[in-house]
């Protein structure tokens, strides 16, 4: 069975040791050469003081303690999970990547500029869209910029619309996104079948609707059917349409969101185009829109003119800036890398190995772990863990914790909040069926494994289950906190 | 390799092209594919997408087909290799990112594979690792900014001031913002959009056009009941160690106090929560982070104790496990997206998390002499370099008299962007003019030197410099 690392607890800060670090210039330089003024000089830097061996030794240790797609399958759904390509990594190390300076001369940037806009043009195939940004960093970075050039759109148009409608099976993103650009969020229900209520929508939608905010296929991994109705009843009522792509891993080469008459659509290059999550970030949220909505972009736009690039910041209807500067760069190039080396043709058997995956996963699985909605599903499903719930007490949580001690990542839980006992699983196309095979057979043990061994784990992390409560009602977010409350949490 | 017009020109057939070209690929997935589908009852790929009405379809995406890995490694380099790079040009660009010394073993640890193809740490007894780097990187800036509560990272520093502006209007309800007038343009342009949702009214306020600092009569007259925060920066966009944000929580206790700092110079310089700061932002690319032509970046974001359910984005906390080990895990949960949906205190999700396991990383090699010591170096260098432009003829070196951290203001009879044009014939990278951000300073320019600039570099600058006069 796994067995995960486990090294000792104490901090960077609570370790003992003397710095090896050195700087030219320091050994010469005299007060007069310091001018700090008065009142402004810092009286105490309270920070350890470690050789580089302490510093490399403590952190590879840290690393251990952590769980990545390299160590193992990491079905978290909604994430996509994929496997990140090395050479992408690679790239990036290169000074051409990540020693240019955003102010540089754009005769100086002629390279990264050349990567962006070719970047900018596959998204735009891919999406089916006119015209693309690269500047948010981030899928609810996107959806913000999203809603701020819907904003700009109908107030163009002379419309002050102030709702948007969310179906409640949306990533907690969406609603989150709309309400920072202003907007009142209206919640519509499923259907019974977990789809987008065509009833619900139209009762929904009136002249105070900005945008229809979707995934699809959806959070339970059902492609909405009536996407061309529901962009005809969102159109009809003068909103537009917006696409979450998070999902996009289910759909490439098979539709676009252009072809579904969306409006705008947000990427999440960490998720469908393979690079890495880096623990939380950075990813980036490139957005893409329809032509009407293209005046409206961001600035800069990087524009292509007899061979050269250069940035136009002279668009009067623009939105501005959403971050400094053009985006994640470092994320871009990765993204480009891996778009050129899986081509048209490979980005299509990508999506279509990930619902292949998602599907053969799921009927390994649905024995145990009944599946609430529709048979057919496209990159993830949505497994409900009710049944172990009634019979033995096993809660999606305890599934989820029980499955680190095996080795693996755990499928995402209680979300979307629709299903009970929800356990949502991407499996993504880089997993062998073999893989999907042991996965599967884990999943089943553990459904027949004695419940206060389920219950109690995980047994094989490096720590035991952590107490979420205590850390809520304490809040010690720094060492600095911690020391003034003076007392270890053990006593 | 992409090109727009291929669009129209590529065959019907070549976008039927199915599986990778590597015929060894093409065989194992194919083999394992038919087992898959067999195993569904399905013949074929297609029936998987029969829920795609056909009026949506498309067959195949119309890119180029995919290719080795040996060819995309030659065609990406040869593009880039187009770039000019700080790496053997030298670089004295700044106004926000920085060309500092990395050391080799922030990006081994950067680069180890547990960390990097990791997600936000959902599980926290299997990521016990990065939720530790991330509580040692919040605590690196709590001590260095002097409050107790950090967030593990926001996109960069513009995103962090739209950030501590709504959260102003969370601590007190109040709608105005006051913000320097010398101020990065896009820092304005992101926290217009940011606080667009609030309908918050953003004002600024003068500098002194002598020491560069603000202008503390300027801001008093712009300070009224409704003022919910006032953000300063120190340094400033002109370098200038703005000492008048020692008294500003003084004078204006009702309205929240945002201080934007270089982490860097916090080695010598007053933590702000010592002066009565509520929240701090900064940007963090200082610490360790290449500059990756401004992206990924790290955006600081730490407030009082106090303030900690209302601060935006995603904290790590420490606490137990079943046994009483001490464990960290992410907490205050209920204030973000994926609980509290429309009413969380931010949409942040996927932030820059490995950027700050990079800065904590470098300040853990750094160590307090290092640090301390890299921000002496910072103003010594700058200060011996902007005097000696200030000796050549046609330029007033530092225009302003403040005192400075890493980079300072020159006012030449050129203009800046004919000045650039001229010192990149000399290898060299410029300055940042200054009138893109404050357009009434058209003669001025920003120049940026840190360790990273050897004697050599300096005389070079200033060599060109006097050829230019």
């Amino acid at each position: 069975m796994y067995q995960q690392a486990k090294h000792d607890r104490r901090l960077i800060m609570e370790r003992d040791g003397h710095s090896d670090f050195d700087l030219p210039f320091l050994k010469e330089l005299t007060d007069q050469d310091i001018a700090i003024p008065t009142g402004m000089r810092r009286t105490v830097l309270d920070l350890p003081s470690l050789p580089e061996r302490e510093v490399v030794k403590h952190y590879v240790n840290l690393s251990q303690m952590n769980y990545g797609v390299d160590n193992g399958l990491y079905p978290l759904g909604s994430c996509t999970m994929k496997f990140n390509p090395k050479y992408a990594d690679y790239l990036t190390s290169l000074p051409s990547v990540n020693c240019i300076h955003p102010w540089q001369a754009e005769e100086t940037m002629q390279g990264a500029l050349q990567i962006m806009h070719e970047l900018e043009l596959a998204l735009c195939e891919i999406s089916g869209m006119d015209a693309v940004t690269l500047q948010p960093a981030a899928g609810a970075h996107g959806e913000f910029t999203g809603m701020l050039l819907t904003k700009a759109y109908h107030l163009n148009h002379g419309e002050e619309r102030d709702e948007v409608v969310i179906p409640d099976s949306a990533h907690g993103t969406n609603p989150a996104s709309a309400a920072m650009a202003g907007y009142r969020v209206v919640e519509i229900p499923s259907s019974k079948d977990g789809r987008v209520d065509l009833e619900a929508l139209k009762a929904a939608m009136s002249e105070r609707t900005a945008a229809f905010m979707i995934t699809n296929p959806n959070t339970l991994g059902i492609f909405e059917e009536d996407i061309q109705q529901i962009a005809k009843i969102v159109h009809t009522a003068g909103a537009l349409l917006y696409y979450d792509g998070a999902n996009l891993n289910a759909v490439m080469g098979r539709t676009t969101p252009g072809k579904m008459d969306f409006d705008i659509v947000h990427f999440n290059l960490h998720k469908t185009f393979a690079t890495p999550h880096g623990g939380g970030g950075p990813g980036a949220g490139p957005v893409g829109v329809k032509e009407r909505i293209e005046p409206f972009l961001p600035v800069p736009k990087i524009v292509l003119k007899d061979s050269k690039y250069s940035l136009d910041y002279d668009r009067p209807e623009s939105i501005g800036k959403v971050r400094s500067f053009y985006g994640n760069f470092a994320v871009l190039v990765r993204a480009y890398a891996y778009i050129v080396r899986m081509g048209g043709n490979g980005l299509k058997a990508a999506s279509d190995r990930a619902v292949l995956n998602s599907n053969y996963l799921k009927k390994q699985l649905m024995d145990v772990y009944p599946l609430p909605f529709r048979e057919l599903r496209k990159h993830e499903f949505v497994v409900s863990a009710k049944l172990l719930k009634d019979q033995k007490g096993i809660r999606a949580l305890d599934v989820a914790k029980r499955l680190l001690d095996y080795g693996y990542h755990a499928p995402t839980i209680y979300f979307p909040s629709l299903v009970e006992e929800a356990l949502m699983i991407e499996p993504t196309e880089t997993e062998t069926k073999e893989t999907l095979d042991e996965f599967a057979a884990v999943m089943k043990r553990i459904a027949s494994e004695d419940p206060e061994v389920v219950r109690s784990a995980p047994h094989n992390t490096a720590v035991k289950k952590v107490d979420e409560v205590y850390a809520a009602k304490e809040a010690i977010l720094s060492y600095r906190a911690f020391k003034r409350r003076g007392t270890d949490q053990k006593s | 390799m992409i090109d727009g017009r291929s669009h129209d020109t590529q065959t019907h057939a070549a976008r039927k092209v199915f599986n990778h070209d590597s015929a060894v690929t093409k065989r194992v997935v194919m083999s394992q594919e038919i087992e898959m589908l067999a195993a569904l009852g399905l013949s074929s790929l297609d029936e998987l997408f029969v829920d795609v009405p056909k009026e949506v379809r498309i067959d195949g995406l119309n890119l180029p087909a995919g290719k080795s890995e040996i060819e995309v490694l030659r065609e990406l380099k040869a593009i880039l290799a187009k770039n000019l790079t700080a790496d053997d040009h030298p670089c004295f660009l700044g106004a926000g990112i920085y060309h500092h010394f990395i050391p080799a073993a922030v990006r081994t640890i950067v680069g180890r594979s547990e960390f990097l193809t990791s997600y936000t740490p959902y599980q926290p007894e299997i990521s016990q690792g990065m939720l530790q780097a991330l509580f040692e990187y919040q605590s690196y800036i709590a001590e260095l900014t002097g409050l107790d509560a950090v967030n593990s990272s926001t996109y960069d520093a513009s995103t962090a001031l739209g950030e501590a502006a709504t959260m102003c209007f969370r601590l007190n309800e109040k709608k105005r913002f006051l913000i320097p007038e010398a101020m990065s343009w896009e820092k304005k342009s992101v926290l217009s959009n940011y606080v667009l949702g609030l309908k918050m009214e953003i004002v600024e306020y003068g500098y002194d056009p002598i020491t560069g600092e603000l202008d503390l009569e300027d801001l008093r007259s712009k300070v009224d009941r409704d003022t919910s925060g006032i953000y300063v920066e120190t340094p400033n966009l002109f370098g200038v160690i703005d000492t008048q944000a020692l008294f500003l929580k003084q004078e204006f206790p009702e309205a929240a106090l945002v201080v934007g700092v270089d982490p860097i110079s916090l080695g010598v310089l007053k933590a702000p929560g010592d002066y009565g700061a509520d929240i701090v932002i900064g940007e963090g690319q200082s610490l360790g982070i290449d500059m990756n032509f401004g992206g990924p970046l790290l955006g600081i974001f730490a407030c009082r104790q106090e303030h900690v359910r209302k601060m935006p984005g995603r904290v790590i906390g420490m606490t137990h496990d079943s046994e009483g080990e001490r464990a960290f895990c992410m907490t205050l949960q209920t204030r973000e997206q994926h609980i509290r949906r429309s009413k969380a205190t931010s949409n942040i999700c996927t932030n820059e998390a490995l950027m700050a396991v990079a800065a904590s990383v470098y300040l853990s090699i750094l160590g307090k002499e290092g640090l301390e010591g890299l921000a002496k170096v910072n103003i010594a260098r700058a200060r011996k370099l902007m005097d000696l432009i200030g000796e050549i003829e046609g330029f007033d070196s530092p225009a302003f008299e403040g005192s400075h951290f890493n980079e300072f203001v020159v006012r030449t009879s050129t203009r800046p962007e004919k000045l650039n044009r001229l010192l990149l014939k000399h290898s060299i990278l410029g300055g940042v003019p200054l009138a893109a951000h404050v357009p009434r300073l058209d003669h001025h320019m920003l120049f940026a030197t840190t360790e990273m600039h050897s004697d050599a570099d300096h005389e070079a600058l200033l060599k060109a410099l006097k050829e230019v006069a």
